[in-house]
C-alpha cells in the first residue's frame, strides 16, 4: 500500500493526472490521499460548483453524504460526500468542515435528486441543515424528538 | 447523461402528497378533481417489512406517494460507536437480515482496509464462496415473497425449501442459521467442518434445476406475465440520478456490478457474467435476478474447485483472536486474547470506505477511526434506502396494485434502511 499523502500540493504531486483533482483544483482547500482513497475538502460555499465539476469529470453518479461529529474540537462538522464514476471505476470522497455554531451549507437535492433521503437523514441524526433542499424534515425519528443521536454529546444509552 | 433537473421531479414527502391532494379537492368540479390519499403499512404484508406509504390516488391511478420510513431505526451507527471493532461485526448481521455475511464482508473490508491487513487466500475464497450463497439466499427470499405478492403462493413454500438447505449450510459453517457473524476482521471465524464441501456441492448440483422448476411455475405463467411486463419503468438517467444500484440499475441498460468494477475479496479470479437488460420493468429485474442465482452457482463450483490450503484468519496475533488449543497451552495466546476480549485493539486513525455487491445493489461501510480500540464512526450505505427513492418514479401513473409489484422488484429490507 502507498504511503499516505497530504495536503493539496503533495497530492497534486503523487497523483499528477488524477481527474477527480483536476476537476476539484479550483475548490480544494485540502486533499488527502490515504490507503488508495482519495479525500478533497473543498468550502461550504462551493459545495454545489465542485459536485457539478466532478459530473463534467465523469463521476455522474451521487453515492452517499453521511456526517462526523468531532465534538468538541472546531471545525465540528464533517460532512462527507462520496461519488462514484462508472466509466473510471472508482470514487471521491468530497469533505465540508462546519462549525458547530453554523451547521448550515447547500443542498445538493435540486441537482442530484438521489441526495434527497441522504441529506434528511443527516438534518435528522446530526442537525445540519441543509439549505435548499425541498423536504428537509425528519427522516428515521419520530417528528416531535429533541436532539440529534449522532451527535457525540447525546448518549449512546438515551436520555431517560 | 443528464439527470433528472426539475424540481417537482424530486421525491415529495408525505406532507406534499396530502397538501397536493387537499389542493385539488378545490376544483371547480369536486368529483372529477377529487383525488383519495390512502395510507398503506406500516402493518401491510406486501411492504416487505415495515414500509408505510401514504398514497394519492385518482381512482386506481397513483397520482403520487412517498415512503415513510424509521418504524425499524434502532441506532445501529450509534451502537457501533460503543462497542470494540470486533463487536460492531453481530450488529451489522442485523441490518440487511437475509445476507448477513455480505454485511460482514463490507464491514471486515473497510477494517481491514483501516488496518492495511493482508487476507490469506483461503478466506477470501471463503469469503466468495459464502457471499454467493447469502446472494442466493437472499434472491430466494425476494422470489418468494414477490410471487406471493402476485398471488402465487406455491412459489413461496418451494423458494423456502431450498432456503432451508442453505441455512443448514451456514448452521454448519458457523452454528447460527441467519445471524451467522461467519466473517470477521481478518478472516473468517471457524474452519469449515469436514464434509461441509460435500454437501454445499450437492446443494449447487441440484439447485440449478429447482431455478427452472420456479420459471416453469412462472415464465410462462399469464397472469405473471400481465402483472410483471411494462410495469415499474425506470429511464437509465433516472436511475442514475436517484441513486439506484443492483439489479434495477442493470435491468435498466447500466451494466455496473461492484464484483466486476472494483473487485473485491479475489473476485477477479472468477469467471461470472454480469446479466444485464434494458427493458427496465419489473419483468427484466425478474428475469435478471434468475439468471444472478445461475451465476452465483457458477461462481460456488469455482471456488470449491479450486479451494485454496492455508490459514483462514490473517497473520496478526494483537487482533484476531488466537484458536483454543493454542490459548490454552501458550502464554502469549493467552495474553493476547486476553486483552483482545478486555481492550479491544486500537486501529489507526483515518477514514475508509469498502464497497461490496450485495444482494440488493452496491454496499458501502465507511468506517472513521481516531485511533483508539472503538470505531469513531460507522456509517452503512445499503442499496435498499437508495431504491426506495426510485419508489415514486416507478409508480407514479401506474395502477395502485402495480405498487406492490413494483415493491417487490426493488428488493427492499427494511433493516438496512432505518438501521
Amino acid at each position: 500500500m502507498d504511503p499516505a499523502v497530504f495536503g493539496t500540493q503533495a497530492v497534486s504531486e503523487a497523483l499528477p493526472d488524477d481527474p477527480a483533482l483536476k476537476a476539484l483544483q479550483d475548490f480544494a482547500t485540502d486533499a488527502k490521499y490515504d490507503r488508495g482513497e482519495l479525500t478533497i475538502t473543498v468550502a461550504r460555499e462551493n459545495i454545489i460548483s465542485a459536485a457539478e465539476a466532478l459530473r463534467q469529470a465523469s463521476f455522474i453518479f451521487f453515492e452517499d453524504v453521511t456526517g462526523v461529529d468531532w465534538y468538541p474540537s472546531e471545525p465540528r462538522f464533517q460532512i462527507s460526500y462520496s461519488f462514484l464514476s462508472f466509466a473510471l471505476k472508482r470514487r471521491v470522497r468530497v469533505v465540508v468542515r462546519l462549525s458547530g455554531d453554523d451547521a448550515v451549507l447547500d443542498s445538493l437535492t435540486p441537482n442530484w435528486p438521489a441526495a434527497n433521503f441522504y441529506e434528511r437523514e443527516v438534518f435528522d441524526l446530526f442537525g445540519v441543515h441543509f439549505s435548499g433542499h425541498p423536504n428537509l424534515r425528519r427522516i428515521m425519528m419520530p417528528e416531535d424528538w429533541q436532539g440529534h443521536p449522532l451527535r457525540k454529546d447525546y448518549p449512546v444509552e438515551g436520555y431517560r | 447523461m443528464s439527470p433528472i433537473a426539475a424540481p417537482d421531479q424530486i421525491n415529495p414527502g408525505i406532507e406534499d402528497v396530502i397538501a397536493d391532494s387537499e389542493r385539488r379537492h378545490h376544483g371547480n368540479d369536486p368529483i372529477a378533481d377529487q383525488t383519495m390519499v390512502i395510507n398503506m403499512g406500516p402493518q401491510h404484508p406486501s411492504t416487505h417489512g415495515v414500509l408505510r406509504l401514504v398514497l394519492e390516488i385518482d381512482g386506481e391511478t397513483v397520482v403520487s406517494l412517498a415512503p415513510d420510513i424509521g418504524y425499524l431505526h434502532t441506532g445501529i451507527e450509534k451502537t457501533c460507536e460503543a462497542k470494540f471493532y470486533q463487536q460492531v461485526v453481530p450488529l451489522t448481521d442485523r441490518i440487511d437480515y437475509l445476507a448477513p455475511m455480505i454485511n460482514n464482508t463490507a464491514y471486515a473490508l473497510a477494517v481491514e482496509k483501516l488496518l492495511q491487513l493482508d487476507i490469506p487466500d483461503k478466506a477470501q475464497w471463503l469469503r466468495v464462496l459464502f457471499n454467493e450463497l447469502m446472494r442466493i439466499n437472499s434472491h430466494l427470499v425476494w422470489l418468494g415473497t414477490h410471487a406471493m405478492d402476485i398471488g402465487a403462493l406455491t412459489v413461496f413454500l418451494y423458494c423456502f425449501r431450498e432456503r432451508e438447505k442453505l441455512l443448514r449450510i451456514f448452521e454448519a459453517v458457523s452454528g447460527q442459521r441467519m445471524m451467522t457473524s461467519y466473517i470477521r476482521i481478518g478472516g473468517v471465524s471457524l474452519e469449515p467442518p469436514i464434509g461441509l464441501f460435500e454437501s454445499i456441492r450437492d446443494f449447487l448440483n441440484e439447485f440449478p434445476s429447482k431455478i427452472d422448476e420456479y420459471e416453469s411455475l412462472l415464465t410462462g405463467n399469464p397472469i405473471w406475465i400481465n402483472r410483471l411486463k411494462g410495469v415499474g419503468y425506470i429511464s437509465p438517467e433516472d436511475a442514475i440520478a436517484l441513486g439506484v444500484t443492483g439489479p434495477p440499475l442493470r435491468a435498466a441498460g447500466i451494466d455496473f456490478d461492484v464484483r466486476k468494477a472494483m473487485p473485491y475479496s479475489s473476485y477477479e479470479k472468477f469467471q461470472f457474467n454480469v446479466p444485464v437488460s434494458t427493458e427496465s420493468d419489473v419483468w427484466a429485474r425478474y428475469v435478471l435476478r434468475m439468471q444472478e442465482m445461475r451465476e452465483s452457482v457458477k461462481i460456488c463450483h469455482q471456488v470449491l474447485d479450486g479451494m485454496p490450503e492455508g490459514r483462514i484468519v490473517a497473520d496478526a496475533p494483537k487482533i484476531i483472536l488466537p484458536d483454543r488449543e493454542q490459548m490454552k497451552t501458550q502464554m502469549e495466546s493467552l495474553i493476547h486474547h486476553f486483552k483482545i476480549v478486555t481492550e479491544g485493539f486500537a486501529v489507526p486513525a483515518g477514514e475508509a470506505t469498502s464497497s461490496v455487491e450485495a444482494g440488493h445493489g452496491m454496499m458501502n461501510y465507511y468506517v472513521v477511526s481516531d485511533g483508539t480500540a472503538k470505531p469513531y464512526r460507522v456509517h452503512m450505505r445499503n442499496a435498499d434506502f437508495a431504491n426506495l427513492q426510485a419508489l415514486e418514479t416507478m409508480c407514479k401513473g401506474r395502477l395502485l396494485a402495480d405498487v406492490v409489484a413494483v415493491i417487490g422488484s426493488i428488493d427492499i429490507v427494511l433493516g438496512a434502511i432505518d438501521r
